[in-house]
């Protein structure tokens, strides 16, 4: 677990102030996957190197598994650093190293033996698959393969936690995807606990367990990411969740769509945490004489189920869509009525 | 051969070319050894730095700036005592290596502080990340990513250096500027001052040409 507490950094300089953390306080659980979003000059990047402390805290607590990083001296904080792994938003490989010398010199800092140096590269080539290209330049690499050499040089000393900066942030869609898919892979396989910073809602959509939006040094809004996502708070954080959802007009332009319905009734399935139901639809249609349309619908995942709305047309005998609607509301889907002739 | 350079003994043509040769060579050396650590005193104890200290950048700084403020020549002329000291004559090649290092190892020292910025300050921080010694982030961070840019530095100085010791020659140090300056110039055997130009511009060359394939062996950027 790790705790922060009271945690802030003023910047001084001659004639001005700036606080880029704000007594911030957070805790995150063991294994997690913590996300903490906010647009640039928020603080966010301050603050995760506030936590490895590449910036010197001005005030507050940061505790490791019960080990007060605040507290350490600074010998005693660089052998610390060797267990907490970090990458960057632009990877910052030394470039004239291979990819295996990239990987190794981790553990070259932290005294490994040479064999065992050799040894443990090629796991973690084979881990972040980049495999065939031990002996490449970081030049000769794309993007997403330079940030794959990142996050095997971040995982060379077995850290128990890693901090995310921006990671993919330089990535292209696609490539984001195939970092985030191997960030969920080594949390699950390894039990990292995982904090990152970022700016775009579907890292944290994608990936996130938790989230804390973070505005002027302060977190405004934390929670897990589904409670984030299906009841926003704050005017930033909607904003965020519009990012990947459409902006809630997009989504009801209810009035046109709905005029359009001839018959039957329009209804709205309201999915949140949704992992069983997943053949609802079809389900419905085979157990109750109805037919189901599907009109409008906005339905992403999240990796603790999907969350979403979905609007259908249901027709059939009234008495048997009464049925349909309460089988579905016996299930953690709920369902509003929005029309019926 | 002898119709085209009538005045010229071969042998001491090869004596002359040698020296210019070790004069290069020798202070080279020197020259990559104190400009290497002036650089990197510079780039350290600057403002931010690694080993930020305002008293140490400025003497390096102030160090660098006059002694590459003054006229070689000159230079030659001011630390004559301290040669005298060291060799006992201000004659002769050997005599000449602390006037060529101390005139050209500032000139390095800022190219290896030019060079030293220009690393990414992004690396320097995930090393940090990594728990890093600062002694393996100047070696094995801050000198290797910019040996291609230190190697560069090192030729253009080289070939400064060459022309130095041409000027250290005319006073007496020995080598092709000597050679050409007091049985070239002072008898007007202009075939000597022909010859020995010939020779420094080859050198100049291959050491040009040295300088190039060793940087693009080692820049993988």
């Amino acid at each position: 677990m790790i705790v922060i507490d009271q945690l802030s950094k003023i910047f001084k300089t001659a004639s001005s102030e700036l606080v880029a953390v704000d007594q911030l306080s957070l805790s995150i659980e063991k294994g997690e996957i913590f996300g903490v979003i906010g647009y640039s000059g928020a603080g966010k990047s301050t603050f995760i190197r506030l936590i490895n402390r590449l910036e010197e805290p001005t005030s507050g607590r940061v505790e490791i598994e019960g080990e007060l990083i605040t507290g350490l001296s600074k010998n005693a904080l660089r052998v610390k650093r060797q267990n907490i792994g970090m990458i960057f938003q632009h990877f910052n490989l030394l470039w004239s190293r291979t990819v295996s010398e990239n990987i190794a010199f981790p553990l070259e800092i932290a005294g490994v033996s040479k064999e065992e140096i050799e040894k443990r590269v090629q796991e973690l080539v084979d881990l972040v698959g980049l495999s065939g290209k031990e002996t490449s330049y970081p030049s000769q690499l794309s993007g997403g393969q330079k940030q794959r050499v990142g996050i095997a040089r971040a995982l060379a000393n077995r850290p128990k936690v890693l901090l995310c900066d921006e990671a993919t942030s330089a990535l292209d869609p696609e490539t984001t995807d195939s970092i985030l898919a191997l960030l969920v892979d080594i949390n699950k396989q390894l039990g990292l606990t995982i904090i990152l910073i970022t700016h775009e809602m579907h890292v944290i959509q994608k990936i996130c367990h938790n989230v804390a939006v973070m505005e002027a040094g302060r977190i405004v809004e934390q929670g897990s990411v589904l409670d984030v996502f299906s009841h926003p708070k704050k005017n930033v954080t909607k904003k965020f969740v519009e990012q990947v959802m459409g902006k809630p007009d997009d989504e009801v332009a209810e009035d046109s769509f709905i005029a359009t319905v001839a018959e039957g009734h329009v209804l709205k399935l309201q999915f949140i945490k949704e992992n069983t139901n997943q053949a609802l639809i079809s389900e419905v249609a085979k157990k109750f004489k109805v037919d189901v349309n599907i009109l409008q619908g906005n339905i992403k995942r999240t990796q603790e189920g999907a969350y979403g709305s979905l609007y259908v047309q249901m027709v059939g005998e009234e008495v048997t869509v009464q049925e349909a609607i309460q089988y579905i509301e016996q299930t953690s889907v709920e369902v509003e009525v929005i029309t019926h002739d | 051969m002898t119709n085209l350079f009538p005045n010229i003994d071969w042998a001491d043509l090869v004596v002359a070319t040698g020296e210019t040769l070790y004069m290069t060579l020798a202070a080279l050396l020197g020259t990559l050894i104190l400009g290497v650590i002036l650089g990197l005193l510079i780039y350290l104890s600057q403002p931010g730095g690694l080993w930020e200290n305002k008293w140490v950048h400025l003497v390096t700084a102030a160090f660098v700036n006059i002694f590459r403020a003054v006229p070689f020549i000159i230079l030659i002329f001011l630390i004559l005592p301290i040669t005298i000291f060291l060799f006992g004559t201000f004659r002769g090649p050997t005599a000449a290596l602390p006037a060529l290092i101390l005139g050209s190892a500032p000139f390095y020292g800022r190219l290896v502080e030019i060079a030293l910025k220009e690393v990414d300050g992004g690396v320097i921080e995930a090393a940090k990340a990594m728990g890093a010694k600062t002694r393996t982030i100047i070696f094995k961070v801050l000198l290797r990513e910019s040996l291609p840019a230190l190697v560069s530095g090192l030729t253009v100085t080289a070939i400064a250096l060459i022309g130095y010791t041409a000027v250290a020659g005319a006073i007496g140090a020995g080598g092709l500027g000597d050679y050409a300056y007091y049985y070239g110039f002072t008898r007007r055997d202009m075939d000597i001052v022909y010859i020995c130009t010939i020779l420094i511009v080859v050198i100049v060359f291959i050491f040009q040409a040295i300088g190039d394939a060793v940087t693009r062996k080692i820049d993988k950027r």
